[in-house]
């Protein structure tokens, strides 16, 4: 609080008008595009489901899609959860996406460049 | 052949209503033949706000359905003898309004009026969906808000794809920004969207920019649209912006923080 704040009596919070600027512009840029084309997201899940099923027997129950649209970059992100290997050695659990995110093989990411 | 003007927003309570009977008041008191129409079927209030709640005895939906003529619904303003206004049902629901049925209505108002002026109902639904299919123009009624320039951008891409000019493939409606209940202090405090960057995110030409007023409350409580009082501010906004429309070169007012004395910052005076 700078000295200054004693006679306004309070300390201001930080002007949030920038913000609303910022958020407006990221969201309608995504909002326009979507306007044109149709949604391809579904569609992506459900072939990304289909590649990798032909390889593993995966439940599709357990995918998790994600998406964080940003003003430069989209990540799209898709975790599929793999079944256990067939002989278990013991202790060993099912390939789970690693709590720090680091790319495992378990994990197939992508990125969407926003125009 | 009129022009259709729609007055549109997505986002509701805006200020459509305020703004439809204020640009249509000053169309018509520049002489052009207007009729301003309330497309919000089962919440009329533009009746209200014109102040000829008391004489609507047939409507839009009356029309439609062929239980009253056009000229029997219409009313003439007894202020400006240039101006009629169409009201909606109260009573009906939204599934009264039929595109052949607004279609008719439109061709036979244009044989009589230089300008339709359609006060959208909010959303992008039937009603609103109705209200901008005939439209030549539109005026996309903003608030310095996030929710509001979201929706606009949101119905501008509804007027470029889903109107009759966009389906017929003629030339698109021509788009108007009208930024209401602007408060320029606390634009400048920066707690609200400035004007420039509505203006930015929009990119559509801006038409006028009406101050947050008290005067637009007096003038719903007497039923005399705000642009009929000269000394508020929102009216002289109205009435620039209305000349703006016919072609008329006005600066943007308004728009700054109004300077105010030692005294009046001390003790917190308020701008009427
Ligand atoms: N410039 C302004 N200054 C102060 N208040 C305003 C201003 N413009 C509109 N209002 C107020 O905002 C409220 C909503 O206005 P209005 O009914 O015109 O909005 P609307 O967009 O037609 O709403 P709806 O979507 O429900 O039809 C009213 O109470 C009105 O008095
Ligand atoms: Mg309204």
């Amino acid at each position: 609080m700078s000295w200054l704040d004693v006679f306004r009596g309070k300390s201001k919070p930080p002007p949030s008008a920038g913000a609303a600027k910022e958020r407006l512009q990221i969201v309608l840029a995504h909002e326009r595009i979507s306007r044109t084309g149709d949604d391809f997201l579904p569609r992506l899940q459900k072939e990304l489901i289909q590649v990798v099923a032909r390889y593993v027997a995966i439940d599709p129950k357990a995918v998790n899609i994600s998406l964080d649209r940003g003003g430069d970059m989209s990540t799209l992100a898709i975790e599929v959860e793999l079944p256990a290997p067939e002989k278990p050695k013991p202790g060993a659990a099912a390939a789970k996406p690693d709590e720090l995110g680091k790319p495992a093989d378990s994990k197939a990411e992508a990125g969407q460049k926003a125009s | 052949m009129a022009q259709v003007i729609v007055v549109t927003s997505g986002k509701g309570g805006v200020g459509k209503t305020t703004s439809s009977a204020a640009f249509a008041t000053g169309l018509a008191q520049s002489g052009k033949k207007t009729v301003v129409i309330d497309f919000d079927v089962g919440l009329r209030n533009l009746d209200l706000i014109m102040g000829v709640e008391r004489r609507v005895v047939f409507d839009i939906v009356n029309v439609i359905s062929g239980e009253a003529r056009l000229n029997q619904a219409l009313i003439r303003d007894k202020r400006v003898d240039t101006l009629s206004i169409l009201p909606a049902s109260q009573t009906r629901d939204k599934d009264a309004l039929t595109k052949e049925g607004v279609a008719q209505i439109i061709d036979e108002l244009s044989q009589e009026f230089d300008y339709i002026v359609c006060d959208s109902p909010a959303g992008i639904e039937k009603g609103a969906l109705l209200a901008l299919y005939f439209a030549d123009q539109a005026i996309v009624v903003t608030n310095p808000e996030v929710s509001s320039v979201r929706d606009s951008d949101r119905i501008l891409g509804v007027l470029q794809s889903k109107s009759r000019r966009a389906e017929e493939k003629k030339d698109p409606v021509k788009e108007h920004l009208l930024v209401t209940r602007y408060a320029p202090e606390r634009v400048e405090k920066g707690e609200m969207l400035k004007l420039e960057d509505i203006r930015e995110i929009l990119a559509i030409p801006l038409l006028g920019v009406i101050p947050e007023s008290e005067s637009v409350l007096k003038a719903s409580n007497t039923g005399s649209p705000v642009i009929l009082d000269d000394v508020s501010n929102a009216g002289q906004a109205y009435k620039d912006a209305v000349a703006r429309f016919l072609g008329e070169d006005r600066p943007h007012r308004f728009i700054e923080p109004e300077k105010r004395g030692f005294l009046s910052r001390l003790f917190g005076g308020r701008a009427a």
